[in-house]
């Protein structure tokens, strides 16, 4: 493995990072809009939380898959056409909850806004779900053949690691998206917010330790790095500890930032995991490794030059723009 | 049904739904650039509700738009994972580069231009659309760069080991002479729907006879960008016309229906019948001279038909690629398509400048001629025909090849993905594209009924706060 090989598999995962710390509290807001608003005003404001920044969020994740296959063709050809069902209804979730927005504000009747709220909180809802699903079924291993192939059963996507993976994913993104709510939020949204994040904080908990226990029994994590896989599950409970102290103290600010770190943390898990393979499979001589899956190094190079260019300068008006809008919502 | 097959019209019908709402937006975004900067030259607060209302309809395209692009990055791997895996040191590449330079800005400024009104000066709100519109550009140009390699293969090697492409001179793949012939003949297309979308909208509005100083002026400045836009478009479409001549003599002989060579001097064929299957053209109506105007500028030379073309491709590939291969494309697709594009071009450049003189200052006969004012508004449509026709050619004109010369459309397909897959995601998105092409319309209908009443009426000394309450109830 080459050290531009070993950055880019660094990069991927901080653009993934990226996408989940930001799309992560779009998800939780925009399930919020059917369960934690109310009235109508609640509503939009809610959507009003993320409306200046949320298409710019999902960027991120365009980002990484377009970075994917200037990095690791192999890596994005056998994941996209290995998880080809499950990427469909992604896309499906996505585009439900991305024309949501816009079209919501042009409707006249309740009817018509009704609609496209609930194609944006089930879109969110459903877009986090099967990101877990196809994370968690990713490391667990496929069927994969020495092409790179995937040719899968149901319970390969499908089984309880994978599920629980996804419910663990939906509720950091909805907790994330509380304590988001919270930050730009003012009055009965606000407390509302915060009562919510309270007894739901107690089931992510018993989520995380289930998921840590299923993680030992289905991936091979414990077994090829134990200590490093540890301490990055430590790390995940120690920040939800932190969140809920958060919670628990009032400290908008602490709860919302070590919810989108422990969204980072499960990413990091993740990567940590899968390295030096960007592929398991379940016969461990077809895995796909990183020293394999990567485009020449003229290509690597040259991704690398433009990406250490331009990243820096669109973070600069990307976070300016949060700067901008840095006011809270009224409803 | 094949794998193949589905693949190929999954491709077909995202690519030409996600190419309804690319020029769309592309176009708006400067119409509504252009509104805004008169704005803040001229200080006429028209010009802002003008750069407001058609910003209405900008924003359901970028919406649209940008949630059918990713239908786009995600098929390359889901339904040609062997084209990924083929192309992705060359491909990849100007995709991630979009995506980080383009992507981000437009999505970031727009956000900004949405909720921005009131929290900046006239400039550097103004700023924020231009921007924007830099971004849809950029991004045009990143994208066509990935397709212009697939047309002509330029500053690649294919590696003897793996036996995939990889790029050797990303310089090449930049300098690309396809890319700087088809770049500007795609924006173009832009600028031209943008603005005939609103021209015809607001020639909508006209035979309403709401507004109509709002709406004329909007015509007036659409039609201009309009007819501008017309004359780079047939322009830069007569450049690469004569580029793909030389580059892909079978794409341009199918766009005339050509299956013997023309001989010298060439008739340009107005309509004909072609027979595909026996390679022959039975009948035509043809104008003397024509084709050698637009293949050469001359009034004498041979253009070269399909037959021959087929043969010299056996010959170059049949050994190479070890298949007796079939190297004639749709012609009829083709043939007709070109005859939509030039028409609507021809068209375009004629409606513009009638409406520009029954709309100049000082007249009322764009009031008086209904007939006229239905015509634009029917034009709203015809850049879309137009756009999927130039497409049509580029793409079925690469026939059988995805990558021109170097790899098959049949090679590239995921082998992995069932038919069942298949089937059910193209139903999933004609299903999908069919609703949401019936609400853009809906919508877009919804806000011309409106007018621009509301911006026009809005008191300039209570401004529209974004995040205020019920913002979002009206705008």
């Amino acid at each position: 493995m080459s050290n531009l090989q070993f950055l880019w598999f660094i990069l991927i995962g901080v653009l993934f990072s990226g996408f989940f710390f930001l799309e992560g509290f779009d998800f939780g807001v925009g399930m919020s809009i059917k369960t934690l608003a109310q009235t109508r005003s609640e509503r939009d404001a809610v959507i009003h939380t993320i409306g200046p920044h949320w298409d710019a969020n999902e960027v991120w994740l365009i980002t990484a898959g377009g970075a994917m296959f200037a990095s690791f063709p192999m890596w994005y050809a056998s994941l996209f056409s290995g998880f080809y069902l499950i990427l469909l209804l992604i896309l499906v979730a996505l585009i439900m909850r991305g024309v949501s927005f816009e079209f919501r504000s042009r409707m006249e009747s309740e009817r018509g806004r009704n609609f496209w709220e609930w194609a944006a909180a089930l879109g969110s809802f459903f877009a986090a779900f099967l990101f877990g699903m196809l994370f968690t079924a990713m490391v667990k291993g496929m069927p994969i053949n020495a092409h790179g192939d995937i040719s899968a059963h149901f319970t390969d996507y499908v089984n309880l690691f994978s599920l629980v993976g996804g419910v663990a994913v939906t509720l950091l993104c909805y907790l994330h998206g509380l304590n988001f709510v919270r930050l730009k939020t003012t009055g009965a949204l606000r407390e509302r917010a915060l009562k919510w994040a309270k007894p739901l904080y107690w089931l992510l908990f018993a989520g995380e330790v289930l998921f840590a226990i299923l993680l030992f029994f289905s991936t091979d994590f414990f077994a090829k790095k134990p200590i490093s896989t540890l301490i990055i599950v430590v790390a995940l409970v120690l920040l939800t500890v932190l969140a809920t102290w958060g919670v628990y103290s009032n400290h908008e600010w602490l709860s919302f930032i070590s919810s989108g770190l422990s969204l980072i943390d499960v990413v990091i898990l993740l990567f940590n995991g899968l390295f030096p393979r960007v592929m398991v499979a379940n016969n461990a001589a077809n895995s796909i490794l990183i020293k394999d899956a990567s485009n020449s190094p003229y290509t690597l190079h040259l991704m690398t030059i433009i990406a250490l260019t331009t990243l820096p300068i669109m973070l600069i008006y990307f976070i300016w723009s949060y700067w901008v809008f840095y006011k809270r919502v009224a409803s | 049904m094949s794998i193949l097959s589905l693949a190929r019209f999954q491709f077909a019908m995202t690519t030409v739904f996600h190419f309804f709402f690319v020029p769309l937006s592309i176009g708006l975004a400067l119409v509504v650039a252009i509104m805004e900067t008169l704005y803040v030259v001229k200080k006429d607060q028209l010009y802002k509700h003008m750069a407001q209302f058609w910003g209405r309809i900008f924003l359901l395209s970028f919406a649209v738009g940008v949630v059918t692009g990713i239908i786009q990055e995600f098929q390359f791997g889901m339904n040609w994972s062997e084209y990924s895996r083929f192309m992705g040191d060359i491909f990849g590449a100007p995709l991630a580069i979009e995506a980080l330079v383009a992507f981000f800005m437009e999505s970031t400024f727009i956000g900004l231009w949405m909720f921005g009104w009131d929290r900046f000066s006239a400039g550097i709100h103004c700023a924020f659309i231009w921007l924007t519109s830099i971004g849809t550009m950029i991004s045009a140009m990143w994208i066509l760069a990935a397709n212009s390699f697939m047309q002509n293969p330029v500053g690649f090697m294919i590696n003897a080991k793996t036996g995939r492409a990889q790029m050797t001179s990303f310089a090449a793949v930049i300098k690309n002479p396809q890319l700087w012939y088809e770049l500007p003949h795609v924006l173009f297309g832009a600028f031209v729907t943008g603005s005939f979308v609103v021209a015809g909208m607001a020639a909508f509005g006209l035979l309403k006879k709401r507004n109509p100083e709002f709406f004329r002026k909007s015509l007036k400045v659409s039609l201009i960008i309009g007819l501008l836009a017309t004359v780079g478009v047939v322009g830069m479409g007569d450049v690469q016309t004569r580029y793909i001549i030389k580059e892909q003599p079978m794409k341009f002989a199918a766009t005339e229906g050509l299956y013997k060579d023309s001989g010298s001097p060439a008739a340009w064929a107005i309509v004909s019948g072609m027979d595909t299957k026996n390679h022959k053209t039975d009948w035509s109506i043809e104008m003397p001279y024509v084709l050698d105007i637009l293949s050469y500028h001359k009034l004498s030379g041979n253009v070269k038909g399909q037959n021959a073309i087929n043969k010299e491709l056996h010959a170059k590939y049949d050994k190479k690629f070890g298949k007796d291969m079939n190297y004639y494309v749709p012609t009829k697709t083709l043939f007709w398509s070109f005859r939509v594009m030039a028409i609507s071009g021809g068209l375009f450049a004629l409606i513009a400048i009638i409406g520009l003189i029954f709309n100049r200052a000082g007249s009322d006969l764009i009031m008086r001629q209904r007939w006229f004012l239905w015509v634009l508004g029917i034009c709203t449509f015809l850049p879309f025909a137009a756009n999927t026709a130039g497409w049509f050619i580029t793409e079925l004109g690469r026939y059988p090849w995805v990558v021109y010369g170097l790899l098959t459309i049949a090679d590239a397909v995921s082998p992995n993905v069932s038919v069942a897959s298949l089937l059910i995601s193209n139903i999933v998105y004609f299903c999908l594209f069919s609703g949401l092409g019936i609400v853009m319309i809906v919508l877009s209908k919804r806000v011309l009924h409106h007018g621009p009443d509301d911006l026009l009426q809005a008191k300039d000394d209570a401004p529209y706060d974004p995040y205020g309450k019920g913002a979002f109830d009206h705008e």
